[in-house]
């Protein structure tokens, strides 16, 4: 409270100052008379305009070089995906453009401003209209937004397409305050849901009567392959999320009762990409602030999750973590991983199928794993009877 | 015939010959309108007094949102720091923890952001800009005695009043107001289960801006019916000057637009209230799953964006008006291309109303419609372009005087390019896929119709003042104003370009969460600091306007600028009716500057034989 109060009193304090300075400079204006002053205020602004542009130009530089490093594409800020390098470049053409015309724009108000300023003995000019310019500075952006909307429109729907090849799928679940994560496991289906469905140990309401969803995983981070296609299904439990990936300029909203999904593929694994920020002097700094001794910033390097819809209370706080890796270790990581069905709900009062031996039960000592889809039909049956 | 006191000026001697008698002091209904202090100035009917109303009640939210925005840069600036000083002020939403650390809530961090922008957007830069100078200049610039509707423009003001209490009411809910952001997208926003301040937060939120869109379509209508029916004699369409096109189209923007808002927000009240389904589909939450199936979020943001991206135009639209006006004025030329600046601002209403999906490229809309909607988002870059073309060579060989309202023209100018530019790479949906929801999009939005349209009311403040107060503000307060304000708004906005860039989104309580979006903690120290010089700038603004209302120099001659419109042919303390005598009649249009080595001819004045090109 009293540093409240202080603040305020100083602020206060400086505001009567400045007022009392401004009443006199305006009364030495009344003194000098007012042609005078106008005449000192228009050199003196028309100066400041100078300046101004000076400086703004030199901001713009200065601030640009020194955060170099965060311009999309440049540095440590490569996309990690396919379709991400589109973007970046896009990106940087607009900025070539739009930087070319801020600058022109830039020196032409501000030199103008102080080129023209009222003097003593010079006349204004009578300039109402010129149609000429007119058709031309109309054409000009024109033909320049026409360029930005043929590229742009051909990136976009060359990112958004749905994909026909083979794909990884996976699903996320944005919920206040986190994302829940599905994988479809070995079937490679992801299996039905039902939101009436969802209660403790069934946090999105899978429908167990569904075998697709007993070898479905629920993992706590996401694990992708390198190099190949990830269509990622994106739904929400019960406000608005986003699924955004920004290291792979991925972003989508998830919408309750809609699902949406984003198609990507990663193409810098974890690994490399730590390799890369090590380069960079600002990755060299402990992680931790704390522990000197620690891992530096590019060793405890991670890919995020993110929510970027706005959902509540927590919305700053929906963090996943992303691990890009080699074949290999995605396998063998998948292989590690239970399904839900069989370590939550097999044989509690949740599983329909309680007390009964599942089709993929029997066949998984008898046949060989590529009959289970068609073995667990025969179990569905079974248990529909 | 009365005139005004002492020797008429050229202009009055000009009305008194030519002007048009409509028999003004044959009607004896003066008396209604400032006979005694409650019609005078609280329930006023006289345009000039109401706009004054509309200004001051603008400034009042300006200072609380500004306020609130104080209070969460300091929670993004200075996440560690001990906030328990602001106890006293905000109560329960700073917790001290054992230490006497005092931490600003998350739930009130939200809720100061929704208040922020809704106040700002809504009641500052709608009301408080198109409803000040719309009110003051349509009827003055156009030889009016006052609007169409005396009537409609009191309810205009004291509907809006009605919205200011309802929201200021929600702020000492105890349940906090609403806090699911300016755009209120439902589920959010209909459940409160969901967050505390979809309560009664929320259903005041609400109801308080249904009686602002009232205040809007009552002003609106109002202004319309002036524009086409209350032109004085000689005041052609292609005669009037840009303020009043701009005040027009922006008039009619809001007449198509805002009523789509409020179907929206009637049947977000339903699914509030009623358990309907319009928005709401397959929801689990608070523990529960609800009924409601069949509903799409998405409809409510078709319909919010529909009002909410023309809603960008009717700020910026008067503000450009405005600017145009103090730019010829105060460079003695007239306007560049009146007739390009006419049809630019018509292609850009008109664009306006089918670009509103490039606020929806990543909501889940399907992305072929989001094809058309970058076309039209990107082709309003050309007339826009056009105006900023046009500004800059009306400066072009003037004779520039620089006052704090020129000041402020200029730096609109210079705004409006920065922010308009980024607006490119956001409107190029491959682009927005990275950008959507970071902080690149708080900067591009506060600069070009955040910082852009307050330059434009400041401009216009400065300029107006000695009509509407018979006084001139302080010029030395004034520079510093602009000079202070202009650098700091670069220094709070520019910054969160790198910041979107790098992919930080936008309503973060914090960033610490995320490794990505942790690396700005010195570069959001800069922005927060720049933010409260900038707002000690405001104050000084404000005590300025205060104190010059009361001891600021006086106006000695009725037509200080030396300029052509209207506005300037009334007297010092114009009273109800605006001219004492007749009505102008308009001669000619209203940028004739600098023609034929005259500074200026007045718009009441005939055109000359021997004088070059005729308007």
């Amino acid at each position: 409270m009293n540093s409240l109060l202080g603040f305020v009193l100083i602020s206060v304090l400086l505001l009567i100052v400045i007022v009392q300075i401004a009443r006199v400079t305006e009364l030495a204006g009344i003194k000098r008379g007012e042609k005078e002053t106008q005449k000192l205020t228009n050199k003196r602004n028309a100066n400041y305009m100078m300046w101004f542009l000076a400086g703004f130009m030199i901001f713009c530089v200065v601030s640009t070089l020194h955060y170099k490093n965060y311009f999309l594409g440049y540095g440590p800020h490569v996309s990690a995906s396919a379709h991400g390098g589109i973007i970046d470049s896009m990106f940087n053409t607009t900025l070539v453009f739009t930087g070319i015309v801020f600058v022109i724009t830039h020196i032409a108000l501000f030199y103008f401003a102080w080129k023209y300023k009222e003097e003593d003995g010079v006349k204004a000019e009578y300039i109402s209209h010129d149609n000429k310019l007119e058709i031309i500075w109309t054409a000009i952006p024109a033909v320049v937004m026409a360029i930005l909307v043929v590229f742009g429109l051909s990136a976009w729907n060359e990112i958004m397409a749905d994909t026909e090849d083979e794909f990884i799928e996976i699903e996320a679940t944005g919920y206040q305050f986190g994302w829940h994560l599905r994988y479809p496991g070995a079937d490679n289906l992801l299996g039905a849901r039902d939101y009436k469905m969802i209660e403790g140990n069934n946090p999105i309401g899978q429908d167990w009567t569904d075998v697709k969803n007993h070898d479905d995983l629920h993992p706590n981070e996401i694990y992708l392959p390198v190099g190949e296609k990830v269509r990622v299904r994106i739904t929400a439990r019960d406000v608005l999320h986003n699924f955004y990936l920004p290291h792979f300029r991925v972003k989508m909203d998830a919408v309750p009762g809609m699902p949406t999904y984003f198609v990507f593929t990663p193409e810098i694994t974890t690994e490399e990409y730590r390799e890369l920020l090590k380069e960079y002097e600002e990755y060299q700094v402990p992680a931790d602030p704390m522990d000197p001794d620690g891992p530096e910033k590019w060793e405890a390097f991670d890919y995020e999750l993110a929510c970027a819809e706005l959902c509540g209370k927590g919305h700053f706080s929906m963090k996943r973590i992303v691990k890009i890796v080699e074949r290999e270790e995605y396998d063998a990581w998948l292989a590690q991983q239970q399904p839900y069905y069989f370590s939550s709900i097999r044989n509690t009062d949740s599983d329909p199928f309680k007390g009964q031996t599942l089709a993929s039960e029997q066949v998984e000592e008898a046949a060989p794993a590529e009959e289970t889809e068609n073995s667990d039909v025969v179990a569905m049956n079974a248990a529909a009877e | 015939m009365v005139i005004s006191k002492g020797i008429p000026t050229y202009e009055e001697k000009l009305i008194e010959e030519l002007g048009y008698d409509d028999h003004f002091h044959d009607h004896h209904d003066g008396d209604k309108f400032s006979s005694n202090f409650i019609n005078t100035y609280i329930f006023s009917m006289d345009h000039k007094m109401i706009a004054k109303q509309f200004l001051i009640t603008g400034m009042f939210w300006a200072i609380i949102g500004a306020l609130m925005s104080l209070v969460f840069r300091l929670q993004l600036g200075f996440p560690e720091a001990d906030m328990a000083w602001l106890k006293p002020v905000l109560g329960k939403w700073i917790t001290v923890n054992a230490e006497g650390i005092g931490a600003l809530s998350n739930q009130f961090y939200y809720a100061l952001v929704t208040m922020h922008g809704t106040i700002i957007v809504f009641f500052v830069l709608t009301a408080g800009l198109s409803g000040t100078f719309s009110n003051l200049l349509i009827p003055l610039q156009l030889g009016a005695r006052d609007m169409a509707s005396p009537l409609l423009n009191m309810l205009s003001y004291w509907f809006f009043f009605l919205a200011g209490v309802l929201m200021f009411y929600s702020l000492f809910l105890s349940t906090g107001p609403f806090s699911g952001g300016w755009t209120a997208y439902p589920p959010l926003s209909v459940l409160p289960q969901a967050s505390e301040g979809s309560g009664a937060g929320m259903t005041f939120w609400t109801l308080s801006l249904v009686f602002f869109v009232v205040s809007v379509l009552l002003g609106g209508v109002n202004y319309i019916t002036t524009v086409l029916n209350l032109r004085t004699k000689g005041m052609s369409m292609w005669r009037m000057p840009l303020t009043i096109w701009a005040f027009f189209i922006t008039a009619i923007i809001g007449l198509l637009s805002f009523p789509v808002l409020v179907s929206g927000f009637f049947l977000l009240m339903f699914d509030r209230t009623m358990n309907t389904s319009f928005f709401l589909n397959e929801i689990f939450v608070g523990g529960e799953a609800l009924q409601q199936v069949g509903g799409s979020p998405i409809l409510y943001q078709h319909l919010f964006w529909f009002l909410g991206h023309p809603e960008v135009y009717i700020i910026i639209l008067p503000a450009m008006g405005i600017v145009s006006e103090v730019l010829s004025v105060h460079s003695k030329k007239p306007i560049f291309g009146y007739k390009a600046m006419v049809f630019s601002m018509l292609a850009i209403a008109f664009l306006s109303f089918i670009v509103w999906a490039h606020h929806m490229f990543m909501s889940g809309v399907n992305p072929f419609i989001s094809n058309f909607f970058v076309i039209f988002t990107l082709i309003i870059a050309v007339p826009s372009a056009v105006k900023v073309f046009n500004w800059i060579s009306t400066l072009y060989k003037g004779s520039i005087k620089f006052n704090s309202a020129m000041l402020f023209g200029i730096g609109f100018v210079s705004m409006f390019i920065s922010g308009g530019l980024t607006g490119i790479f956001l409107g190029n949906s491959a682009i927005d896929i990275q950008l959507h929801d970071t902080y690149f999009v708080v900067a591009h939005f506060h600069i070009v119709m955040g910082v852009a349209a307050f330059f434009g009311m400041f401009a216009g403040i400065y300029h107006w003042f000695p009509k509407l107060y018979g006084r001139f503000m302080n010029e030395t307060l004034g520079k510093l104003h602009f000079w202070g304000t202009m650098i700091g708004a670069y220094a709070v906005f520019w910054p969160m370009h790198y910041i979107g860039m790098a992919g930080v989104p936008r309503r973060y309580y914090r960033f610490d969460t995320f490794d990505s979006f942790n690396q700005f903690g010195a570069l959001n120290e800069f922005i927060t600091v720049a933010a409260i010089i900038v707002f000690f700038l405001q104050v000084v603004f404000v005590v300025n306007f205060f104190y010059s209302i009361w001891k600021g120099r006086r106006l000695t001659e009725a037509n200080p600028y030396n300029a052509s419109t209207l506005e300037w042919t009334t007297p010092i303390d114009a009273g109800h009716g605006n001219w004492p005598g007749k009505l102008p009649a308009v001669q000619r249009w209203p940028y004739d500057y600098g023609k034929d080595g005259r500074e200026f001819y007045p718009q009441v004045e005939p055109v000359g034989e021997e004088e070059s090109e005729a308007h």
